[in-house]
């Protein structure tokens, strides 16, 4: 890891953070803001990988722990992991993480299949996977209640999987930053 | 003295650089060139930024990466992308850090380079809040807290107004260092003691300001 | 633009370490979970009450932390009172809202510098391995690099709205992130000047 990547790692946490303008739009029912920023989570992984994706997502939680109002919302502080979608938040590390560690996995023959299939399986299914439960143990409700209650947001993660593809696929033919894990290469 | 021998440097298979032989001595030297052709590149190895594939950089006949970047400043075009901390103490603090200087030194030095160039006023400011003008100096400052023998400054009045550039250009003036400037600015060279005029990764013309401008503008007429 | 979540004033909590208050809060968490029922809920919550007095908070700061929260809250309560009763409901809502309340205590009496200060201070004792200057410049240049993140965002979005592509999220996006990367590798250079290893 050498002072490039801790700016990568910099760079991507301002951009997550960054996101959370755009686009402001807020679901009228549940009065959830639906933001970009689980945007950032998948663009992270796909074009950082596994390491600095997952490491550019601990920096930008630590900043909201902090009491930093870079959620969406202006939210920030310890109280947003003490809520019941705490487990969505933490969640980001490990999606970003592993949509990284697919990336790079499969980076010879990525295109936006590919790209778009590693972002609903990093950024939707295995995100409600720790998300969902975390909400049903902390709220003591069933896992299927917790899962109904998550429904309205999948449309939306549905949408960001479809933009995050095609960013990861246009930023890996024009500045790719991420060597394959397959055959490793030497970067500059 | 900083020499170049022979440098070449290749980039993805793509030569930018070929064959620079050049030792500069004078205090006030220029650099320019078009779009593309490697004077960027070129700048960026006085420092050790860029490293030749091929050939030698030495100041003072010591040749380690290290030794240059030690001694060779740089300011690059955008400031933005050289402010690396949010308020400007602490930027002007971070390259002292780096050399593990005493929390006293540091100060000293930062006091002084603030008010050597009447910057006292912005010293607890957010950096992102300065004016482009007000950046540039930052940046400068910056670096000359470092206290190096050289600075070497690429194309730095590009994005600054017609009042900065001239403000920017007399703190350059000032400055006992050896100073070297990539510019496109043709008037900001023109009291220089020497101009290099770079095309194609080769040095075309070397000399004194006035023959070499009139050259690189009597060759951009087509 | 980074205004804190922070309340000005000057009392014990204000001034207790940060390092003291989130070891609270995380004891006080646990034992919400570890000794479930209204007496823990009810204890904590007076703890809670007692710190906002102390801290010479208003209500008005207990609501702006909870609103974010409400209408999952709200949904919970409902799912609660359908699946057992009224008073189970009660309680796995007034448990939240003393975690959430708790939290907020930590965050509307520390500021962000001393939060930092903190972890830089912790880093300090930490073992050789720990790449400490590294990640004090991550943060730095995280905060740094925020409000010019926003400013890029700002300016593609104009370019993209002269165009009609403001609403295409891509045609923002991949602008943005190429401009990011491309800053990412001058900044780079940028820290190795200043000698940075």
């Amino acid at each position: 890891m050498d002072t490039r990547d801790v700016v990568f790692i910099a760079l991507f946490a301002a951009i997550v953070a960054g996101l959370a303008v755009f686009p402001p739009i807020t679901l009228p029912v549940v009065g959830v803001p639906v933001t970009a920023q689980s945007l950032g989570v998948m663009l992270a992984g796909g074009i950082l990988g596994a390491v600095r994706g997952g490491l550019a997502l601990v920096l930008f939680l630590v900043l909201v722990a902090i009491g930093l109002p870079l959620l969406a919302g202006g939210r920030g502080g310890f109280g947003v992991f003490l809520g019941p979608s705490g487990g969505f938040l933490l969640g980001w590390i490990v999606a970003a993480s592993a949509i990284g560690f697919l990336t790079e996995r499969f980076w010879n023959h990525l295109n936006f299949v590919v790209a778009l299939t590693i972002c609903l399986a990093g950024g939707v299914v295995l995100l409600y996977a720790i998300g969902v439960p975390w909400v049903a143990a902390v709220a003591e409700i069933p896992i299927g209640a917790a899962l109904t209650g998550s429904l309205p947001f999948i449309p939306g993660d549905l949408l960001k999987s479809l933009v995050a593809a095609g960013v990861i696929v246009v930023v890996k033919r024009s500045y790719p930053i991420i060597s394959p894990r397959t055959q490793p290469q030497k970067l500059s | 003295m900083i020499a170049f021998t022979d440098v070449c440097v290749e980039k993805n298979g793509v030569a930018i650089l070929n064959g620079i032989t050049v030792h500069l001595r004078e205090r006030r030297v220029g650099i320019i060139g078009r779009n593309g052709s490697g004077k960027s590149t070129f700048a960026r190895l006085f420092n050790g930024i860029e490293t030749p594939t091929r050939g030698t950089v030495t100041l003072d006949a010591v040749r380690e990466r290290g030794a240059l970047r030690r001694h060779v400043g740089f300011v690059f075009q955008n400031p933005d992308n050289q402010i690396v901390y949010p308020i400007v103490s602490e930027d002007l603090a971070f390259g002292l850090k780096n050399l593990k200087l005493s929390a006293s030194e540091t100060q000293a030095r930062i006091e002084e380079v603030l008010e050597r160039f009447d910057l006292v006023h912005l010293r607890d400011r957010f950096t992102h809040r300065l004016s482009g003008g007000e950046k540039q100096m930052i940046a400068l400052a910056g670096v000359l807290v470092m206290r190096p023998q050289m600075i070497v400054l690429d194309e730095p009045t590009t994005l600054l107004d017609l009042w900065n550039k001239r403000k920017f250009m007399a703190a350059i003036d000032g400055l006992d260092q050896h100073v070297v400037v990539v510019s496109h600015d043709l008037e900001l060279l023109a009291h220089f003691d020497r101009v290099l005029h770079i095309e194609d990764g080769t040095i075309v013309a070397d000399g004194d300001a006035a023959s070499v401008v009139a050259g690189y503008v009597a060759s951009s007429r087509c | 633009m980074l205004s804190d979540l922070y309340v000005f004033a000057d009392s014990p909590l204000h001034r207790a370490r940060p390092i003291v208050k989130i070891a609270s809060l995380v004891v006080l968490c646990s034992s919400l979970f570890i000794v479930e029922g209204w007496a823990s809920v009810a204890v904590a919550g007076i703890l809670v009450f007692a710190g906002f007095a102390l801290a010479g908070l208003a209500p008005r700061h207990a609501f702006v932390s909870l609103r974010p929260a409400f209408w999952i809250l709200a949904a919970i309560f409902a799912v609660q009172v359908y699946l057992t009763d009224v008073v189970f409901a009660g309680f796995v809502v007034a448990r939240f809202v003393v975690l959430i309340l708790a939290a907020a205590l930590v965050t509307l009496t520390t500021k962000t510098s001393e939060f930092v200060d903190g972890i830089l201070s912790a880093l300090r004792f930490a073992p050789s391995w720990v790449p400490k200057a590294r990640i004090a410049l991550a943060i730095s240049l995280c905060l740094r690099f925020i409000p010019l993140v926003r400013t890029v965002l700002g300016e593609v979005r104009e370019a993209q709205r002269a165009r009609g592509l403001d609403r295409n999220f891509k045609a923002v996006l991949v602008p943005l992130v190429v401009r990011i990367l491309k800053t990412a590798d001058e900044v780079s250079q940028a820290i190795y000047s200043r000698s940075f290893d």
